[in-house]
């Protein structure tokens, strides 16, 4: 069995809304200089469903891949010591600014480079932009089925067994390998890396890839970055003109908010 | 290639709001664009395609296969690529729910385009389609414009109002066939969460409790204030991971987008991520022990202190004032 695990290193996004500014020339969010770079939630606990799969299946093989400037090295570093047994860095000055769209088909074809695996997982979606594609495109590109949202994964003979997530409840649902899933928050938290497993690490096997290993064209690379062009980056507008209802007690302070709320007849 | 295909979904058996706000918003598309408007519809009956042309359709397709009315990705994808081959539309739109999340970005890759995730406007300006979405956990808005046809959208809800219905308005229904052999995923098992009557997506009121709840019980104390105000129970992501409540109650950018008149938020910090699921209620209410909390920059109206004493007095206060007829 072998899981390639697709992550991405994004800001911190447990920081505060403060923390991030916006140049809107260069049409990028800044996140502040203090900021902690840190593997993508959601891909986080991708990788914590490979690792619970090697644990019932201690044959398998979990590679975790990035795709992303010098210091996106620190996801796969971060993979590696959560026990990820090799990893994938897709490092091209060319990969710059990659949308989802460059980033899905570049990770299918590292994938393919690898001779295909069984399963390939990531999060639901990057934290950092949280659009939500690159899944779904690595699994047309490789035309392979995807299931999005998974909340559990289980390999069960050659085919992977999944619960995911709807807006009303959980179904159940199964795929042939090899097949790609995304994973959602409500598969639980993602274990941290030990201390002995983060010393392992630095001796894993990591390959680094540029664009041409990948048969990776300027004329590719211009056909997929035209599909989807950013005009505009912008921080929204908070009203921040909160009334704070006062009160000796909290009998008066409903008694206030109920008399507003009668007023602006929402109850 | 003009026009705009909707992707409809039904509740049961109902077209869902969202879709409704999804054809009001085609309408004001094919108003600048010119084009028609057509919809895809999964294992309906003649009342639901009615009811879509009553609201803007020109013409249905619909899958009239009783097996394909449950979701499954590669059906709704392959139905979905087969209509807009047929109606060659710009642009494409689906609402922003687990369905419309998941077959999307498939469908964008499956027509050789270009998608645009969780929208909260859709805008014709200088001949083109631009898309603004929230992005970095609800931090940051981005434009973006899709330069190849037809550009895919899901959409938040509540950004758009439906059209009115018209009985008078005429349409066309086109039924397309569905090879269900041809999909690579088995649905094995339906878990639904028995939730409240009404759905949180269409509720007028939402009550909602984050981690200042400390624990499951305070969502029975807000479930009291909820019913008194004739609302939903909701929640951020923090009681949904610890199981305090069940994950289809989330609100927030990976869960729902809701807008209601009036938004209680109980204990709820009001991280970007989560205001990106409820910024959009019309009037939102903060009860929170911490006045620093960042939700006190969203809200209307804010009561500092705690929930177990300030949120009974208020369902008391509701009561009283139902009783005195005001």
């Amino acid at each position: 069995m072998h899981i390639v695990v697709c992550t991405k290193l994004v800001p911190d996004p447990e920081a505060a809304f403060s923390m991030f500014t916006v140049d809107e020339h260069a049409k990028r969010v800044i996140p502040a200089p203090g900021l902690r770079w840190v593997m993508s939630p959601f891909d986080e606990q991708a990788m914590e469903a490979a690792l619970r799969i090697r644990e019932k299946q201690p044959d398998s093989r979990i590679t975790v891949m990035t795709l992303g400037p010098d210091n996106a090295r620190n996801a796969l570093k971060h993979g590696l010591a959560m026990g990820a047994d090799d990893g994938v860095f897709l490092s091209d000055t060319a990969f710059q600014e990659a949308g989802s769209y460059i980033t899905a088909f570049l990770l299918a074809a590292a994938i393919r480079k690898l001779r295909g695996c069984d399963l390939v997982l990531t999060g639901r979606q990057a934290a950092d932009w949280d659009a939500g594609i690159v899944g779904a495109g690595i699994a047309e590109t490789l035309a392979v089925p995807v299931i999005s949202f998974a909340k559990d994964v289980q390999i069960d003979g050659g085919a992977v067994r999944v619960e995911r997530v709807l807006d009303d409840g959980t179904e159940v649902v199964e795929a042939d390998l090899p097949a790609v899933v995304t994973v959602s928050n409500e598969l639980g938290a993602a274990r941290a890396p030990t201390l002995r497993e983060t010393m392992r690490a630095a001796r894993k096997p990591v390959v680094v890839w540029s664009g041409a290993d990948l048969g990776w064209s300027a004329s590719a690379a211009e056909a997929a970055g035209i599909r989807c062009v950013r005009e505009r980056v912008f921080l929204p507008v908070k009203n921040s003109r909160c009334e704070i209802l006062e009160g000796a007690s909290p009998e008066e302070q409903a008694a206030s908010l109920a008399r507003r709320l009668r007023e602006a007849r929402v109850i | 290639m003009s026009g705009v295909l909707v992707i409809a979904e039904l509740v049961r058996d109902v077209p869902a709001r969202l879709s409704l706000e999804l054809l009001g918003l085609a309408r004001q598309i094919v108003a600048q664009t010119g084009g028609s408007v057509s919809a895809l519809v999964f294992g309906c009956d003649q009342t639901a395609s009615a009811a879509l042309i009553a609201r803007g359709a020109d013409k249905v397709f619909v899958v009239d296969d009783p097996r394909a009315a449950d979701y499954n990705s590669d059906t709704w994808t392959a139905c979905a690529a087969h209509a807009a081959d047929q109606s060659a539309p710009a642009v494409v739109l689906s609402g922003h729910t687990t369905k419309g999340m998941d077959l999307a970005p498939r469908l964008a890759f499956r027509l050789n385009s270009a998608a645009a995730m969780g929208c909260v406007s859709v805008t014709w300006e200088d001949g083109e389609m631009r898309f603004t979405r929230p992005c970095y956990g609800g931090s940051a808005r981005e434009t973006v414009s899709i330069r190849t046809a037809p550009a895919v959208a899901t959409v938040r809800s509540g950004c758009y109002d439906a059209a009115p219905a018209d009985a008078m308005r005429r349409g066309e229904i086109v039924t397309l066939g569905v090879d269900s052999q041809a999909s690579r995923l088995r649905v094995v098992e339906r878990r639904p969460e028995a939730g409240d009557k009404v759905r949180l997506e269409d509720a007028r009121v939402v009550v909602a409790g984050g981690r200042g709840l400390n624990g499951p019980d305070g969502f029975a104390v807000l479930g009291e204030l909820a019913q008194v105000l004739g609302g939903v129970v909701g929640a951020s992501r923090v009681p949904c991971d610890l199981g305090w409540c069940p994950h289809s109650m989330q609100i927030g950018l990976t869960g729902k987008t809701i807008t209601p008149d009036l938004y209680i938020a109980v204990g709820i910090s009001g991280a970007s991520h989560h205001m990106a699921g409820c910024g959009g209620a019309r009037i939102i209410v903060a009860i929170n022990t911490d006045p620093d909390a960042a939700i006190f920059r969203d809200a209307r109206f804010g009561v500092i202190g705690d929930f177990r004493k300030v949120v009974p007095a208020l369902a008391a206060e509701v009561r009283k004032g139902a009783t005195d007829g005001r």
